[in-house]
């Protein structure tokens, strides 16, 4: 039953072959599982703990991090490629295939990395959360929930199939569900946990349809299989690599937040602010990206016949621009940050959609840090002033004087100035546009970068500059706190040497190659050198929305609220109310929920009635609008005409929906018999 | 003997479940029309055991799976029925309309 | 096969008539105004039902089917039916009359279907080997073998619908209650 597969190293980025893993590989399934216990001991013994549980929590992570850092050092020194996995069932036969259910993990240089990322940053939010949520409604609750959160997500990137990844999948939403309505009190916030949910939801029935497309064709849900089918340009995966990659798009989309369907996440800052710091950086929404990347040579392979970059890239380039302008006019610091998530994402999926999978990887890899750096110091400042809204906050940099550091840290890093970490990687993935001819698009990202630099420089002038506006006293937060801000602004700070175009850390390589350690090559480009003029346009764009924030904000304390509510006609409330996404949204749910679900029983039960009526209704509508439009009311009747039939049916179609459980069930019955019918005759 | 003949037997159970599933006001009713319904099944299953004869008696140890739950279900059912009966003094299924948009 | 070869086997005799009380009992079952009756008959539904068991050579089913249904789950209806105080005599307003014919309708077509795809499937075939019944020690095999997971997993639903069934029947004292029961 149990079935050790270790693929044969194939030549590879990493100079020609990769090692096995040894102990460490062999056994990284605890990374998978830790969370879980830690979730199942919080449940069990959180509440007689000294810190409510967290010491489990905390401690699963810290087992996680040992295992990542040993892999991930491995991983520098000779490449991992590894596979384990277990039958678990066999889900039958198609085309003469067995398709066989799998669980297992996966080592190579992609998940060791996300194993990293998940487990540091993991960790540093944990032992924060345990300052943060000091005194807080169901602490241990919420650690058990933040277990599973950080667990689903380490599932999801082991995953060596579709189906894992899936299960994964499901857990990061199950779990932000339960995280992002955490103070259920408020039907704010189980509003904004249902809109999470419910908008993954959407995004999941493209990845689930993805999933089945792409697993049938080949006969195989595993990832090397796809990747060696995609590779090989096999004849089955030609077929669907359209369709199957833009499902699996969609479903990243909605999981990594790409406009239209970004609107759950500003909303997700519901949950306490190490959820968001989690959330943003390390754990859902980088699914998606994730999940792009693990397919990548479903992409790559087929790029140029089927032109499925030319779909994807533009809803990348929407969400990194316009989204960061929508960061300009949010008050709320976490919406700022959440707005600015958003449009990092944007960049991470242009970068891959475009066919860098370094580039957009290495963007991944320093957002982690420098993201859950922005949203743990917004908590510190919000810890200490007791409101989420910058027009409270203020000249908070001598009160404060760690968190102020590390969040312009992380600001500037964010904001791409060199030599922090966000410069190398943003830079690549202009260098990646640039190289693949998109220069239309990597000049939009010229000017998001413009936008993000514009945007942090307001954020950290209104926050930390200025005077205090807010009420009592702020003081610097507990060193539980301020310590993972200190630990997560170094790798902020220096995280982009490892990836210099052309330079090498020594025998050790860099992260190019690290990332290069995949089954199957991934074929995308590698710059040799940093394109110095490339380069040149972004740290301007980066340097002048700094000089323009400072301009506006810095200088005198009086005018900053002032300067803040300059109000430019048209755009501003366009930008407040969201472009009127979330409205269109929320619309599209209503009709569904209400109009069409109402029809739908309407069908089911009274059909014939409502024919004859339906039908003399319109026949009487159609005669006062005749005589009505011919006779006095001209244009005019058209629409009253139309709005009263539609008001009718509404209000007709209103009493359809009885609550009898009965009614429903024979609509039911009903429906089942036709299906059965309908096999029948068919066969 | 024909399989049809079992199989015949067990439809019309299941038909007439239905029909009391769905005329029957009272809860309890409603909840022997489903028991009726999980007997068709069963007798289903064990006309298949004794047509196909698997050497693990398959059928039957799912009509027994069958059984359990049937029983499990009438539990909760029953206690769920007297809860709502609590709130509102009445078993009758038309008179839960809460579910109304 | 004719009908009139069918009716010469005598064991066909004994389904005629174990099946028309199961049919007749089960009409009732969903027809009667009385609610104490209708489940007698669903009593009666069920003792046919383990007579069709025995005929169909699964005698342990048939009499796990008499425990635990006629033993078990029949007082458990009556009790349900005391404790919501249903009327225990004739009672007009049992069946909502408005939904009979639709559901009259669906039933027969759901039989008419259910009928005419066994029929096309199975024709005239024979069940095999009535004779020997199914010894309960290849039961219990397969049942603690190779279905010992389902069987774990059914026990543990059966555990969770005893406390599910608890906690949702037992009553909430009132607030007022609640001070009395603090007092004492």
């Amino acid at each position: 039953m149990i079935d050790f597969l270790v693929l044969a190293a194939e030549e590879g980025a990493h100079g020609g072959s990769f090692s096995e893993g040894g102990f460490f590989a062999d056994t990284a399934g605890i990374m998978l599982i830790s969370p879980f216990v830690a979730f199942l001991l919080i449940i069990w013994l959180g509440k007689r703990m000294r810190n409510d549980g967290a010491e489990f929590a905390i401690g699963a992570m810290a087992v996680n991090l040992v295992w990542a850092s040993v892999l991930f050092f491995q991983n520098m020194t000779e490449g991992i490629v590894r596979e384990v996995h277990f039958e678990i069932a066999n889900i039958g036969r198609f085309q003469g295939r067995e398709m066989i259910f799998e669980l297992g993990w996966m080592v190579d240089g992609l998940s060791i990395m996300m194993y990293f990322v998940v487990s540091f940053v993991g960790l540093l939010v944990f032992t924060y959360a345990v300052g943060y949520m000091h005194g807080d409604r169901r602490v241990p609750w919420f650690f058990a929930a933040f277990s599973l959160f950080a667990g689903s997500m380490l599932i999801l990137v082991g995953a060596p199939n579709l189906i894992q990844l899936i299960i994964g999948w499901e857990g990061v939403g199950l779990a932000s569900y339960l995280l992002i309505g955490f103070y259920w009190e408020d039907l704010e916030n189980v509003k904004a946990g249902n809109k999470a949910f419910l908008t993954n939801k959407v995004a999941d029935v493209g990845l689930i349809l993805g999933a089945i497309l792409v697993g049938m064709s080949i006969g195989d849900f595993s990832f090397p299989a796809i990747s060696e089918a995609a590779a090989a340009h096999s004849e089955a995966l030609g077929a669907v690599a359209f369709a199957g990659g833009l499902l699996l798009f969609f479903g990243a989309m909605g999981k990594s937040a790409q406009f239209p369907m970004h609107i759950w996440l500003p909303d997700a800052m519901a949950g306490p602010t190490p959820v968001s710091a989690l959330m943003h950086a390390a754990t859902m929404v980088t699914a998606g990206i994730y999940l792009m990347a693990r397919t990548f040579p479903l992409y790559q392979a087929f790029a140029e016949e089927n032109g499925i970059r030319e779909w994807m890239i533009p809803i990348g380039v929407i969400t990194l621009f316009a989204m960061g302008l929508l960061a300009l006019v949010a008050d709320d610091i976490k919406k700022v940050l959440a707005y600015s998530t958003v449009s990092q994402l944007g960049y991470m999926m242009t970068a891959v959609a475009a066919g860098g999978y370094t580039a957009g990887l290495f963007h991944l890899f320093t957002h982690a840090f420098f993201k859950a750096l922005l949203f743990l110091g917004a908590g510190s400042v919000i810890h200490a002033v007791h409101s989420n809204n910058m027009s409270d906050m203020g000249g908070l940099r001598k009160d404060m004087p760690k968190t102020f550091w590390t969040f312009v840290i992380g600001s500037v890093s964010l904001a791409g100035i060199i030599p922090f970490a966000g410069f190398f990687s943003k830079d690549e993935i202009l260098a990646t546009l640039d190289y693949e001819g998109y220069v239309a698009y990597m000049w939009i990202a010229i000017a998001g970068a413009f936008v993000t630099a514009f945007y942090m420089t307001r954020a950290v002038a209104l926050t930390f500059f200025g005077t205090y506006k807010g009420h009592g006293h702020p003081h610097e937060s507990p060193a539980i706190m301020t310590t993972p801000l200190i630990l997560l602004a170094i790798p902020s700070a220096i995280a982009g040497f490892l990836n210099i175009p052309g330079v090498k850390l020594g025998s050790f390589g860099n992260f190019t190659e690290w990332l290069g350690a995949r089954i199957v090559p991934m074929g995308d480009h590698h710059p040799e050198a940093i394109d110095w003029t490339l380069a040149a346009y972004g740290l301007a764009a980066g340097l002048g929305g700094i000089a323009i924030g400072w301009l506006l904000y810095g200088r005198d304390a009086e005018t900053q609220l002032a300067r803040d509510r300059l109000e430019i006609p048209l755009l501003y409330p366009l930008l407040r109310r969201k472009y009127f996404i979330d409205d269109a949204a929320l619309g599209l749910v209503g009709f569904t929920g209400g109009p069409l679900a109402r029809a739908t029983d309407w069908f089911n039960t009274y059909v014939l009635d409502n024919i004859v009526n339906g039908v003399a209704g319109a026949v009487r509508y159609a005669g006062r609008f005749v005589y009505g439009g011919l006779d006095q009311r001209g244009i005019d009747g058209i629409f009253n005409g139309l709005s009263a039939v539609a008001d009718s049916a509404g209000s007709s179609l209103r009493k359809l929906q009885t609550g009898r459980v009965q009614q429903y069930a024979t609509s039911v019955v009903i429906g089942a018999l036709v299906l059965v019918v309908v096999v029948v005759i068919l066969q | 003997m024909l399989v049809n003949q079992f199989l015949v037997v067990a439809a019309l159970l299941f038909s007439m479940g239905t029909y009391g599933l769905l005329v029957r006001r009272n809860t309890v009713m409603i909840l022997l029309s489903v028991e009726l319904m999980l007997n068709a099944v069963n007798i289903n299953l064990i006309a298949f055991e004794a047509y196909l004869r698997t050497s693990e008696a398959i059928g039957q140890v799912f009509s027994i799976f069958v059984i359990t739950i049937a029983a499990a279900e009438v539990g909760i059912g029953l206690a769920i029925v007297l809860m709502i009966f609590r709130n509102r003094q009445s078993a009758n299924v038309d008179e839960y309309n809460l579910m109304k948009f | 096969m004719t009908f009139a070869d069918w009716l010469s086997e005598p064991v066909n005799w004994v389904y005629l008539a174990i099946g028309a009380a199961v049919v007749a009992s089960a009409f009732r079952v969903v027809t009667s105004q009385n609610v104490v009756h209708a489940a007698l008959y669903l009593v009666a539904t069920l003792a046919g039902t383990a007579g069709l068991f025995l005929m169909m050579s699964a005698e342990f089913v048939a009499w796990t089917l008499v425990l635990v249904y006629i033993g078990a789950v029949i007082v458990l209806f009556l009790f349900g039916i005391m404790i919501t105080r249903a009327p225990l005599n004739v009672e007009p307003g049992l069946d909502n009359p408005k939904a009979r014919p639709l559901a009259a309708v669906v039933s027969l077509s759901l039989f008419v279907l259910l009928a005419y795809t066994s029929l096309q499937a199975f024709g005239s075939d024979q069940l095999t080997d009535v004779g020997t019944p199914t010894d309960t020690v290849t039961l219990a095999e397969s049942l603690i073998g190779r279905f010992v997971l389902p069987f774990e997993i059914v026990g543990f639903v059966l555990l969770a619908a005893l406390v599910g069934g608890i906690t949702i029947a037992r009553r909430d004292l009132t607030p007022l209650e609640e001070e009395e029961r603090g007092a004492v």
